[in-house]
């Protein structure tokens, strides 16, 4: 099948980019999204050319790297998969791909396709965390956990740090990352210690850090490739008013 | 000649680890801060390594490829961890998880190191339930176990399909609580290219800035490895796409020994090769097998639908073979079988390289409810890639390169051969032998990060609170620093006509031919040879496009396949040595009447360490003998 | 304000909110008696705007109120320029995601039913405080406090009732994200409840706007 590319280029972060056209005129439909930029980038640097550069690493959709704004959809307009589980047989012949860039301010473009996503990572500094020191840990059955908490807090534990719910948020707000984190460690007890402070620091460094509010659109949802839910979010604000309303101290 | 000391303590197998806690030395708490430590790779064992020597209180600066930690390719573990907690009260213990492991490595590993591995395996859970990981649970609420990869006893924690990032992303949790209290420095998008070694000790790394091209410094009083395994050196493999051995590489030609090159665990439940455009093959979880029936055609010419093929003209060759576990065999036996029955010409699909896993009878048995409960995602997953869907019609899968178990050869306490650079999880050789067993890589990874690393590299670094910050001035840095600039210079100068991918898939292709699942002499003696041609011609004609100074992922790429020849012949090499069949390694000249593998402990009852003499050498190969004092060399028969 | 948390921001839109929500409520039920639906309606709804004009309770509530609309609409406000500070360079190909539809629209939803408010100020509130002049129209206006000819003048006069009826439509669909919205923003959540709270929403959201469409319907008709 061929199929017009149209992707964004940009050299370096203090570029300015622009699209450029790619026609490709051998393309299987067994290929991955990936692959086909592969045999694209094999041609681009056989001609001497700079290739498009853009993330991946374990291509099966666990690691979160891949990440791509195709024809409008993060991730492309397959549902529940990474840009990696994207297949071109889901594209029509001679159709046109326009890919993007995640585009959101505390995610810089670094070259091409490629963006920053350590704003993620700050936050998660900011408190996705148990602080438990090796060596101090309880023989683990001495904590029960009920399955229907166990299993809630598994499906938050999930998300792969992709950025998908930023880049489809019409408000590039990262509140299902930030929520899906705060969740995993308000549904367990090891987490119940430091809720409080956890959730502040958190929604206070993600503020910081300038993304957008949240206005409960629900794109983040429609997109994550893990399925992770806005409840994630619902729980995080209710987490974040006890922490504000019955809190000793506002961290 | 030899300089192999494996350091193991003395005493009864149970004490050794005890004793050696109790003997090593310490690290006062006001010297820790004074102490700079150097973590290459975030994976299960650098990510808790560097959060538990953060705690500690030394300096540590942690560096990955990735653009964060938690990236690092033992997400991608599915299976599960395991412990000898014997939560199902089967008769589980310390002794048995280290006998299965000895067991199932074929006796090619360390007993010691094992035993430690399989005794500090209940402390990893406990930390890492403590850490918040949701492993799977029962209804009354305490942690849930099951039976994983041929043993006799649930003895694996698991967290659905995706127990390696839910381990990962409690380690790195805790990594991230060592960067916010300013106890951690994350580097990330660096390539780690070269180990500097000051007066016999490493000392410090060269690592490109993979966004700035720029070549960086950084020294430290210890570096530990956690780099992972090589095993994209076939790559099509079940790694990351990027997973490399450059910095292990580095390792090795700066004086640090290589164990076992040539043990590679082929994963039997792969999705095969499926078009010549694939980069990557990705991993059915081994736990497919619990309920799915492995088969081919017993006719090579039926060229029927299989669903079409009925029950008389199946071959379910596993349980045929292997009647007391069936499909249930340990991995490298199942790969072999299914490579067997392709080679014969009995292989299914339009390459003849697959065989069925059909779930049909499963279904039946058990309702399609029941089985998608089980492995619905992973029957997703396969619909997704390959477009058929496993409800339906059997499943199409064929092994592919998984595990190294080979590695950095180290000592007790994880040490290399170099003072001062340590290497834990995957990268070093010590606790498999020559086959992992399923679920026993993420319990070694966080053991190593976790429990032994901080007391070993503390006994080192008791004896450096005298050396003062190393200064990155040194001349050992700058002469790093200008092997690793000109090597990339020659690369950006070839200016040739061919890209760094294609030669990487000429070499993955060669290696899975010839030092893949089965070897023989004259296949690894012609790979040796073309792998030669190979490396010539990559020098002569590969491409890269752009300057060093930017972010050039074709560099990357071409750095990383220039290191993969070295190995790919030191593999071979020591594939030759190894005449013996023993786990993964099957050499064709050496198997029973009944094609199974056979050991020759009386001859290669050994780990093969090499020793990097210069690119035009020979490596040399000195020998560790292996001692089995608390177990009996069997023959591993699962018939 | 604009260093409030974000969360802090979404509480205080989500309390506004559904105060005015249920003020919206009030309001509709006082209104409806302009129409025939009972024998006394012109005076229950004369007697009901009497209470609501002279009532001291009622006079602290209007203070609360106008906070209230205030507040909404400034918090509304930062937040929307907040989020389009995020986003600095805008997709070229974007916003395919499936969304709650209305929720893309709130600001401009939200900000027409600001322009309505303050032409109903001047009809209405502005009259009663003596800045403007009473509509006028076929019924005479006895007085700053009479509203039922006031609205009867307005309703009658068929290019403002078609205006108040489209206004009137999209106030329902700010409304129909609005409602469920709140109580996701307030953490009020659970896997039983909220499909209630949504329907509940969905149907508050078509018949209060119903229930105001029809008096100019009413009039326009008859």
């Amino acid at each position: 099948m061929k199929v017009r590319l149209k992707i964004w280029r940009q050299p370096n972060a203090t570029a300015k980019g622009k699209f450029v056209t790619y026609d490709m005129d051998s393309v299987s439909p067994e290929m991955s999204f990936l692959e086909m930029l592969d045999s694209l980038n094999g041609m681009l640097v056989e001609k001497g050319e700079m290739p498009v550069a853009f993330e991946h690493d374990c291509r099966e959709g666990i690691c979160g790297s891949c990440g791509l704004y195709i024809n409008g959809y993060p991730h492309g307009p397959q549902k529940l998969a990474t840009t990696c589980h994207l297949y071109m047989r889901v594209f029509r012949d001679g159709q046109t791909i326009v890919v993007e860039p995640w585009r959101a301010r505390p995610f810089p473009v670094i070259r091409d396709l490629i963006v920053d996503r350590t704003a993620l990572e700050k936050i998660l500094v900011a408190g996705g965390y148990v602080s438990v020191d090796t060596g101090q840990a309880t023989e683990s059955n001495t904590t029960k956990v009920s399955k229907e908490h166990a299993d809630e807090a598994y499906d938050s534990a999930v998300c792969i740090g992709c950025g998908a719910c930023v880049a489809a948020c019409k408000n590039a707000s990262a509140m299902l990352f930030v929520s899906a984190k705060v969740s995993q460690f308000a549904l367990l007890p090891q987490g119940k210690v430091e809720a409080k402070r956890r959730v502040q620091r958190m929604v206070a460094r993600m503020d910081e850090l300038g993304f957008g509010n949240c206005t409960n659109s629900y794109a983040c949802e429609a997109e994550c490739p893990k399925g992770i839910r806005i409840t994630n979010i619902a729980r995080m604000n209710r987490e974040f008013w006890k922490a504000k309303v019955c809190g000793q101290k506002t961290v | 000649m030899t300089k192999l000391d494996s350091k193991i303590p003395q005493g009864p197998l149970a004490e050794k680890w005890t004793h050696y806690k109790e003997h090593a030395r310490l690290v006062n708490p006001a010297n820790r801060k004074k102490l700079d430590i150097i973590v290459v790779g975030t994976g299960i064992a650098g990510s808790s390594a560097a959060a538990t020597l953060g705690e500690m209180g030394y300096n540590v600066k942690v560096f990955c490829y990735q653009d964060m930690p938690r990236r690092a390719h033992s997400v991608a573990a599915q299976g599960g961890i395991n412990a000898a907690k014997n939560y199902k009260n089967d008769g589980d213990s310390v002794y048995r998880l280290f006998y299965d492991m000895i067991k199932g490595g074929d006796y090619r590993s360390r007993e010691a190191n094992v035993y430690r591995a399989a005794e500090v395996s209940n402390a990893s859970i406990d930390q890492l339930v403590a850490q918040g990981v949701p492993f799977a649970r029962e209804y009354g609420g305490t942690l849930a176990n099951r039976s994983f990869g041929g043993v006799q006893v649930s003895r694996t924690f698991y967290a659905q399909g995706q127990t390696g990032q839910q381990v990962l992303l409690g380690c790195y949790s805790g990594l991230c609580r060592q960067v916010d209290q300013g106890m951690v420095t994350m580097y990330a998008r660096r390539d780690v290219l070269d180990i500097v070694i000051i007066d016999g000790k490493a000392r410090g790394i060269v690592a490109r800035n993979l966004v700035t091209g720029e070549i960086e410094r950084h020294a430290a009083h210890a570096v530990v490895l956690a780099t992972g395994g090589y095993g994209t050196i076939y790559y099509l493999s079940t790694l990351a796409v990027n997973s490399n051995a450059t910095a292990a590489w580095a390792a090795y030609k700066r004086g640090a020994f290589f164990g076992n090159p040539s043990f590679v665990q082929i994963h039997p439940t792969s999705l095969p090769v499926l078009n010549e455009y694939q980069s990557k093959l990705t991993l059915m979880s081994e736990s497919l097998r619990n309920d799915g029936r492995i088969w081919v055609p017993k006719d090579k010419e039926d060229k029927r639908h299989p669903n079409n093929i009925p029950e008389e003209d199946r071959d379910y060759y596993l349980e045929r073979r292997y009647p007391a576990y069936g499909n249930l065999v340990p991995r490298d036996v199942g790969s072999r079988a299914a490579k067997e029955r392709c080679d014969a010409g009995y292989g299914v699909g339009p390459t003849g390289l697959s065989v069925y896993l059909d779930f049909k009878d499963a279904i039946l048995k058990q309702g399609k409810k029941a089985i998608a409960a089980k492995y619905g995602n992973l029957f997703e997953l396969y619909h997704r890639v390959t477009g058929s869907d496993p409800y339906e019609e059997p499943m199409r899968i064929y092994p592919a390169g998984h595990y190294t178990m080979g590695g950095l050869w180290v000592d007790y306490g994880l040490m290399t051969t170099i003072s001062g650079l340590f290497a834990i999880g995957e990268s070093n050789f010590s606790d498999h032998g020559a086959n992992r067993l399923g679920a026993s890589s993420l319990m070694q990874c966080a053991g190593d990060g976790y429990f032994i690393l901080p007391y070993t590299i503390s006994d080192f670094l008791a004896g450096e609170i005298r050396t003062p910050r190393i200064s990155t001035d040194n001349k050992a840095f700058e002469e790093a620093e200008k092997t690793v600039a000109e090597r990339i210079d020659k690369l950006l100068k070839v200016n040739g006509k061919k890209t760094a991918l294609s030669f990487h898939k000429r070499l993955g292709n060669i290696m899975w031919n010839y030092c893949g699942m089965a070897r023989n002499e004259a296949g690894l003696q012609k790979a040796y040879g073309m792998v030669e041609e190979l490396e010539k011609e990559f020098w002569k004609d590969v491409r890269v496009p752009g300057t060093s100074r930017e972010l050039n992922q074709e560099l990357e790429k071409a750095i990383r396949v220039a290191d993969f020849f070295g190995l790919a012949r030191l593999m071979i090499t020591d594939g030759l040595d190894r005449k013996e069949s023993c786990g993964a390694h099957f050499r064709e000249e050496s198997q029973t009447g009944s094609g199974e593998a056979k050991r020759i402990d009386s001859q290669y009852s050994y780990v093969a360490a090499w020793e990097y003499t210069g690119d035009g050498s020979a490596p040399v190969l000195h020998k560790e003998p292996l001692v089995f004092e608390n177990v009996e060399l069997k023959e591993r028969s699962y018939q | 304000m604009i260093k409030q948390s974000s969360i802090t921001k979404k509480f205080i839109m989500a309390f506004a909110g559904i105060f005015l929500v249920l003020f919206l409520l009030v309001h509709l039920g006082i209104n409806l008696f302009i129409l025939p639906i009972h024998v006394n309606h012109q005076e229950i709804f004369g007697q009901a705007v009497k209470f609501m004009t002279s009532n001291l309770v009622v006079k602290v509530f209007e203070v609360v109120l106008f906070s209230t609309f205030i507040i909404h609409m400034a918090y509304g406000v930062i937040l929307q320029v907040q989020n389009w500070m995020a986003r600095p360079r805008r997709y070229k190909k974007g916003g395919w995601s499936q969304t709650s539809f209305f929720s893309k629209f709130m600001i401009h939803t939200g900000i027409i039913v600001l322009i309505f408010l303050v032409i109903h100020f001047i009809n209405f509130y502005f009259v009663k405080l003596g800045w403007t002049a009473a509509p006028s129209g076929q019924a005479p206006v006895r007085g700053d406090h009479d509203f039922y000819p006031m609205a009867v003048n307005l309703f009658s006069n068929t290019p403002y009732a078609i205006l108040y009826i489209v206004l009137i439509i999209l106030l329902g669909f700010h409304l129909s994200h609005a409602f469920q919205s709140a109580f996701q923003s307030l953490g009020l959540n659970h896997s039983k409840y909220s499909p209630i709270i949504r329907w509940i929403g969905y149907l508050y959201s078509i018949i209060v706007p119903l229930g105001f469409i029809c008096i100019p319907l009413y009039f326009l008709v008859f």
